[in-house]
């Protein structure tokens, strides 16, 4: 058994250490909005943040999040960040299928937490691990750019 | 179809007694029952277009709408959704014509159920135009509905009354009545017969062909609440993922499942019969683990010790077959289509082009990889599954459990990405096979991505050669092109080793440039895997060497590109395929829908007008362009690519000029094709599918690569071309792909003097300046 401190919730599991976190958020703690991709850290699908970190869920074991805060797309609209980022993706219509979008919105908002004001280069690195293959990356960038511009009024 | 936003989100929603039930709870409209339209529309089955699809459309409001007494407009969409926007943009129709305001709107998600909602095949980009007029006779259908029982209400003439804005309003006295407030009453009335129905005008339109909309489903899935095959939840549920044989029509020859018991977590193991080949949509057979958990489940299928009878195509060898497709493509085939006499031109001599092509297998890889979820128990199946085709889904299973077909649920979730993979339902029925071992409770069965790529129904590969003479004014006066590649026909039956009428017409046949002397043929060839559909199917490489070799005969004439094809397509006219060969023709009415040359000139000239060409561009820089029809829709693509001196590919911009017809939804046409200039460069920069010793080579997504963003053009512009003239509506989600590839190419040799004849580029291109 272990405690997860998961969405500002301590939530005991019943699973190996080595579990990746991936499942135990989807599959023993039931929060759905952590997709899976690949299973191997390619895709970023599984992105959620561990003390504020874009971390892959997918190859993270459950154990090494023990005593961290791990926080999902489920709960990212408390988060003012986030919920800039969130409403950006809205405004430019970038989801297509969606799946991916979780994760893309995750690492766009540890992104602009580290880097309030990231330019192309910086957000193409930032963001290349991430794959959409319905192909919304000119929206993704954008839409990082809309946020950028909005937390920045919101400072001013 | 969403659950709560709390995290003790639940089950309740996916209660194995009534997906609608939420909607029959709402009252008033919906009401079960077979009626009058049903049996009119079997007199009026024609052969084309949404007539000409198994049980084709429906228009009944009692179907598709419901109204509550909180004015909430339910409408039930019956196609799937998978990022093309179609719930979205079938509710926009739906709603303009009810006059309902968009805030009110709600979509719920039809199980399969084709007797009921008609075709709910979601391909071949028809769900708008197929479904476009029939909705709209829906909603106007309700409208008026509405508007005889605020009448009856009001007891004043029906004509007096307008429904607008999500209210009746009686003219000469102001009045009005909500739609909520009118919904009982209108629900009992009849439902107007069609010659009845008063369309609204185009310039009425209040959401068709606008921008004023929002995606449906946007807020739910950036707030994670969207809920796609993965996600459905319930109580005491197992998930299993399962060992397949390694190649097509293999076999289990034995299996320890020691080790694999031992897991924590670990339920049981089940043996899964495979079909023989062909194997159409049926599992390929193998090892399930089933388990408490997915993680338990793919440790315990890593414990499994297999062993494999590999069977006929153990011999699957991608570097051997590309040359057994070469020499097949050196020598005569099957003729499809002839026009004069090229051998009598090429015997001639003078200048003679000739290029093969290569274009290797790819896999959808949607970013959900397969995943279903069944429950059986007292002889009935429900499922839960991302599926673009329901119905046969629902055939499926009952064949294969052995109950009636209407003893079998089928749920359709979001689709995280289709492209083609979830028309088969193999995932699904692997899905009811294992319920039915384990009767009362929920079993999921998940693909991870390595068994998405190594057990796909893969795009085809093939072999383009083609051979072209130049006559003494540098125009092409012969055309010899040979198709070589394996068929999707070889899943649903004896081998026919050559492409079937379907694929011929994706821009092999179907292809209208005028050429005095002209031989198409189609040597043969024999499948070693599962080949199926890939987001614009064969498009894809005829669409590349077409358009590549018209570039390459328009260089080797010394000859602008953009001129020597527009000459090529010759004067503005309408084709009708069936006099090329194609008797396909996208399942359209030739009449309706010819081939509309003067269309095609439209977009290669709003394209390259939008991109500049023939501006000056630096050495490592260069404009390329491509055309090409598709799914009954017209695209042109300008791609300006720089070449860098290691060979980096940067694409600055894509202009993309797309004629559909008319315009539903312009915001998704825009998204549509900008994911498809995407795609289209993944295909054809960095995806490739290989085999040896029958086994896919590649496992996951770092050598199974796909687009990026560093990949993605820094500016995607997509320009709407609207024709002269009443069109019918085209297709949307597969048109802009075909293109894309031989724009590249063409860029590439405008950039660097390179011409690009096999695919995936890859690091073709690290030694340019050198060369």
């Amino acid at each position: 058994m272990i405690t997860l401190n998961l969405n500002g919730k301590d939530h005991s599991l019943d699973v190996p250490e080595e579990m990746p976190l991936l499942w135990a958020i989807r599959d023993v703690a039931g929060y759905s909005g952590t997709k899976f991709g690949c299973g191997m850290g390619l895709c970023g699908a599984c992105t959620v943040h561990v003390d504020g970190q874009a971390t892959r869920a997918c190859i993270t074991p459950v154990g090494l999040a023990v005593g961290k805060k791990v926080t999902t797309l489920e709960v990212l609209h408390a988060d003012p960040v986030g919920q800039v980022v969130q409403q950006a993706w809205l405004e430019l219509g970038v989801a297509q299928c969606g799946y991916c979008q979780g994760g893309q919105i995750m690492t766009a908002t540890a992104l602009l937490k580290g880097n309030p004001n990231p330019d192309d280069a910086q957000i193409e690195t930032a963001m290349a691990g991430n794959v959409c293959r319905c192909g919304t990356y000119n929206r993704i960038r954008a839409a990082i750019h809309v946020a950028a511009g909005k937390l920045k009024e919101g400072q001013a | 179809m969403t659950q709560s936003n709390s995290d003790d989100f639940a089950v309740a929603n996916f209660s194995r007694r009534g997906f609608l039930k939420g909607v029959v709870a709402s009252g008033a409209l919906l009401i079960a029952a077979n009626w009058g339209w049903r049996n009119a529309f079997a007199e009026e089955k024609k052969a084309y277009g949404a007539d000409g699809m198994a049980h084709g459309w429906v228009d009944d409001p009692k179907v598709f709408l419901a109204l509550g007494a909180d004015g909430l407009v339910t409408f039930v969409c019956s196609r799937s959704e998978m990022g093309q926007g179609v719930r979205t943009s079938l509710a926009m129709v739906v709603a303009d014509e009810l006059e309902a305001d968009w805030a009110m709107m709600r979509v719920v998600q039809a199980p399969g159920d084709e007797q009921r909602y008609g075709n709910q095949d979601t391909d071949g980009s028809r769900s708008m135009r197929h479904w476009f007029e029939p909705l709209r006779r829906c909603g106007a259908a309700a409208r008026q509905m509405l508007e005889q029982a605020a009448a009856e209400r009001w007891q004043v003439p029906v004509d007096e009354c307008r429904a607008r804005e999500h209210k009746v309003v009686h003219v000469p006295s102001g009045r009005s009545l909500g739609y909520g407030e009118l919904a009982e009453a209108a629900a009992a009335l009849p439902v107007p017969a069609r010659d009845s129905l008063r369309l609204k005008a185009p310039e009425q339109f209040r959401y068709i062909g606008k921008e004023s909309t929002r995606a449906i489903d946007g807020a739910d899935i950036v707030n994670g609440r969207a809920v796609y095959g993965l996600d459905p939840r319930f109580e005491n549920m197992l998930y299993a993922v399962v060992a397949r044989p390694p190649v097509y029509g293999g076999k289990l020859k034995t299996v320890d499942a020691g080790a694999a018991l031992k897991v924590m977590g670990v339920v049981r193991v089940v043996e899964i019969a495979g079909s023989p080949i062909p194997s159409e949509y049926q599992p390929l057979g193998g090892v399930a683990v089933v388990a408490s958990n997915t993680w338990a489940a793919i440790k315990g299928r890593e414990a499994l010790k297999l062993d494999w009878d590999d069977g006929a195509n153990a011999v699957y060898d991608s570097a051997a077959y590309r040359q057994a497709m070469s020499k097949a493509a050196k020598a005569p085939g099957k003729v499809v289509r002839e026009a004069g006499d090229v051998e009598a031109v090429f015997a001639k001599g003078g200048r003679l082009v000739e290029a093969e092509y290569y274009i290797p297998h790819l896999a959808q890889a949607p970013m959900e990889p397969p995943v279903a979820t069944a429950y059986f128990a007292d002889g009935a199946c429900e499922v839960w599954a991302p599926s673009q085709a329901p119905q046969v889904t629902r055939e499926r299973i009952a064949e294969r459990l052995g109950i009636p077909f209407d003893q079998v649920k089928v749920n359709v979730t979001l689709l995280g990405g289709g492209f083609g993979r979830k028309s088969k339902p193999d995932f699904i029925l692997e899905a009811a096979v294992l319920a039915k071992e384990f009767p009362g409770r929920h079993v999921r069965v998940q693909w991870t991505r390595q068994d998405d790529l190594q057990h796909s129904y893969f795009h085809t590969v093939s072999v383009e050669y083609l051979r072209g003479a130049l006559d003494a004014d540098g125009k092409p006066s012969a055309w010899l092109h040979r198709s070589v590649a394996p068929s999707i026909g070889a899943l649903f039956g004896p081998d026919p080793r050559h492409e079937n009428p379907i694929e011929l017409g994706m821009g092999f046949v179907s292809m209208p440039y005028a050429l005095p002397n002209l031989r198409l043929e189609n040597p043969e060839v024999a499948a070693h895997t599962r080949v199926g559909w890939y987001r614009s199917v064969s498009n894809i490489p005829h669409a590349f060497a077409v358009q590549s070799f018209i570039a390459e005969l328009a260089a080797a004439a010394g000859r602008d590109h953009r001129d020597f094809l527009l000459e090529l397509l010759g004067p503005a006219r309408n084709i009708d395929p069936h006099s090329l060969g194609d008797t396909w023709n996208h399942g359209e009415s030739p009449t309706l829908y010819p081939i509309d040359t003067g269309r095609l000139r439209a977009v290669v000239e709003e394209a390259t007008r939008q991109a500049g060409w023939g501006k000056e561009l630096p050495q490592g820089r260069g404009l390329g362009l491509a055309v090409h029809y598709s799914f009954v829709t017209y695209v042109a693509v300008v791609l300006d690519v720089e070449v860098r001196d290691d060979g980096t590919l940067v694409v600055h911009r894509a202009d993309m000029a797309v004629d559909c017809g008319p315009q539903i939804n312009p915001e998704r046409i825009r998204s549509q094709m900008e994911g498809a200039c995407v795609m289209g460069l993944g295909n054809t920069v960095v995806s490739e599918i290989s085999f040896k010793d029958g086994r896919v080579q590649q496992s996951n997504l770092h050598d199974y690569q796909v687009a990026r963003l560093p990949l993605a053009p820094k500016t995607v512009a997509v320009h709407p071309v609207i024709p002269a003239g009443e069109v019918p509506l085209g297709g949307v989600g597969e048109p802009g792909v075909p293109p894309v590839g031989p724009a590249l190419a063409n860029a590439i040799f405008a950039a660097t003097g390179k011409r690009i004849r096999e695919l995936p580029i890859r690091n073709q291109l690290q030694n340019w300046r050198k060369a």
